[in-house]
């Protein structure tokens, strides 16, 4: 049996709760991962406070990539706020797109077509399978499987290329605006479609037996960063790192919107709730995502108007009122909570984006007895994007 | 779940102001700040909102006050309610709320980025006087409406040579009509 040390006592905590780290003693050492590290997801650092190879306290710090979108929209008008909201989150940028309409719509009175809310399903469905496929390689990489990264990339250039031709677009689309989307599907998509979803599956079949079956990478994360059921409503757990812990939360059954009542799946759930487990659920669901698109593909409308009539958008005033607009994002509840007070402005625009609790406050909770070897792939593990913690 | 009803059986327990039903599954309650704590309470033990969506604050400059906006979430019952809670907001200076970070942890991140970008204090709560986002900021808390970015831009940063800015209303119609503006570009 391996030696378990009791860490009830360690480090000592001072009289307030704070723990009574000396850095002069030599016991410990200040170590930033991060905002220039391999082992970072993106523009942000974890003060990692070490004791021999074992972190005994973690901060995370963001501000490397704030922008102020929230005040920039103040400034703007409606509809001039609609081509920056997608910059928020580079990776996933659709979810930005799709809450911000809705919310705009909902405020103004507009009911998007149908045959808008199939499209606007289809990209979000997309670009969730992007965001898993760039999570997959960099939860490999953390672990020194840099081929992973190669293949996912690949198979998620793939769909760029379909997001080009439908958008004119690779990264920001631009393409979801309040009152509907921007144009149908080109002719041939469905095609070009299905042979990038055979692909994937291909892909993610190797990703399956080079990855999910490898004795280093199970070794490093079964039984690793494991998130306690128990944490998910003190820390706003939601999404893959809930569903992992075996509580199947999903907007998309929760609070179904869009055409997701129309379709058939069931959310992935997992019960381990460690690295592996979650890398899992994540891998799983590319796949129902999969199923979502060729069901979409098979039920939507082809004909019908794809935007509602909205008012002359340089004179666009919408009544005071606030409401709240949730999708389930590849990282969870993605959320924009819109203010309106009578002008051609936002009162306030506030992004809920799930890194904002996965990577603060869940993050230090469970990096503390972290060996430091883990820490980049426990911070991968919870999948976070940092633009949207700082907006 | 009939949030109608729910706010009722606040009502005979609080006292509550505004109700507003945004739609079915959302609505926005309106109460005083002295209550806010019990609310949350019975709303998380007793009613079954167990999620903290948000925290954050809307500036109402005009009329001297914050807003602060308690979001939270019912998943059984697929709703959610928002508590408002209005604040006296300060010309200068910090505004000052209860903390709410032994009721959700996760509200102490909510609440240190309040505190930074709108100068609302919420004493008590872990690493509150930390920064979050800004690093050496003196100026106004730069999320208040009062803080003018353009301003701010101007003086901080230089221009690019060449651009131009312009009002969109305007320049889209000097570009649509552009007879009925002689002096406009076309």
């Amino acid at each position: 049996m391996s030696y378990v040390p009791d860490r009830s006592q360690y480090p000592a905590k001072k009289a307030d709760g704070t723990l009574d780290i000396d850095l002069t003693s030599g016991k410990y050492l200040k170590l930033w991962q991060g905002p220039n590290h391999p082992g970072i997801t993106g523009n942000m650092s974890v003060e990692l406070t070490v004791c021999g190879d074992e972190v005994v306290e973690g901060k995370t710090h963001v501000g490397y990539l704030h922008r102020g979108f929230e005040k920039l929209m103040e400034r703007r008008t409606f509809i001039q706020c609609f081509p920056i909201v997608c910059r928020i989150c580079v990776p996933e940028p659709d979810f930005n797109e799709y809450c911000y309409a809705a919310a705009v719509e909902e405020l103004a009175g507009i009911q998007s077509p149908v045959r808008s809310d199939w499209i606007r399903t289809l990209i979000l469905e997309m670009g969730r399978i992007n965001s898993y496929m760039m999570y997959l390689g960099g939860q490999a990489g953390a672990f020194g499987l840099g081929v992973i990264a190669q293949w996912t990339t690949y198979v998620r250039d793939l769909m760029l290329d379909r997001f080009e031709e439908l958008t004119g677009a690779r990264i920001y689309h631009m393409f979801i605006m309040p009152g509907g989307v921007r144009d149908g599907l080109p002719e041939g998509f469905d095609q070009r479609m299905e042979e990038t979803l055979c692909e994937m599956e291909r892909t993610l079949k190797d990703v399956y037996e080079v990855m999910f079956c490898n004795a280093v990478f199970k070794k490093r994360s079964v039984g690793v960063g494991v998130i306690d059921p128990a944490w998910l409503e003190d820390y706003g757990v939601t999404g893959p790192n809930a569903r992992a812990a075996g509580v199947a939360k999903d907007v998309r059954k929760d609070q179904p919107y869009l055409v997701y009542p129309e379709l058939d799946f069931a959310p992935v759930t997992g019960q381990d709730s460690d690295i592996y487990t979650r890398a899992d659920v994540r891998r799983r669901d590319v796949l129902v995502s999969i199923d979502l698109i060729r069901q979409i593909l098979a039920k939507m409308p082809r004909s019908g108007p794809l935007m509602a009539k909205v008012p002359n958008v340089l004179h666009w005033k919408i009544p005071r009122g606030e409401t709240y607009i949730r999708g389930e994002c590849s990282r969870g509840e993605y959320g924009y909570y819109l203010v309106t007070d009578g002008s051609g402005y936002p009162r306030r625009v506030n992004v809920r984006g799930p890194s904002y609790t996965h990577a603060m406050a869940l993050l230090e909770r469970m990096i503390v007895n972290v060996n430091i070897s883990d820490v980049a792939g426990l911070m991968v593990s919870l999948h976070t994007y940092p633009p949207e913690i700082e907006r | 779940m009939n949030l109608s009803d729910l706010y009722y059986r606040l009502k005979a327990l609080f006292p509550l102001g505004e109700l507003t039903e945004q739609r079915p599954a959302l609505a926005f309650i309106t109460l005083p700040a002295e209550f806010l704590r019990p609310t949350l309470l019975h709303l998380r033990d007793r009613e079954g909102f167990t999620h903290l969506v948000l925290l954050t604050a809307v500036d109402w400059i005009e009329e001297g006050r914050f807003q602060l906006t308690y979001l939270l979430s019912n998943r059984t019952q697929a709703c959610d309610i928002g508590l408002r809670v209005m604040i006296k907001r300060p010309a200068s200076g910090l505004a000052t709320m209860d903390s709410i970070h032994d009721v959700w942890p996760t509200a102490a991140t909510y609440q240190r980025e309040l505190r930074e970008m709108f100068g609302i204090d919420f004493p008590g709560s872990p690493r509150i006087e930390e920064e979050f986002i800004l690093e050496g900021w003196n100026d106004i808390p730069p999320y208040r409406r009062d803080f003018d970015t353009l301003k701010y831009a101007n003086a901080s940063f230089n221009q690019r040579p060449g651009r131009e800015t312009r009002d969109p209303a305007t320049h889209m119609k000097q570009q649509m009509y552009p007879d009925m503006n002689p002096g406009g570009t076309t």
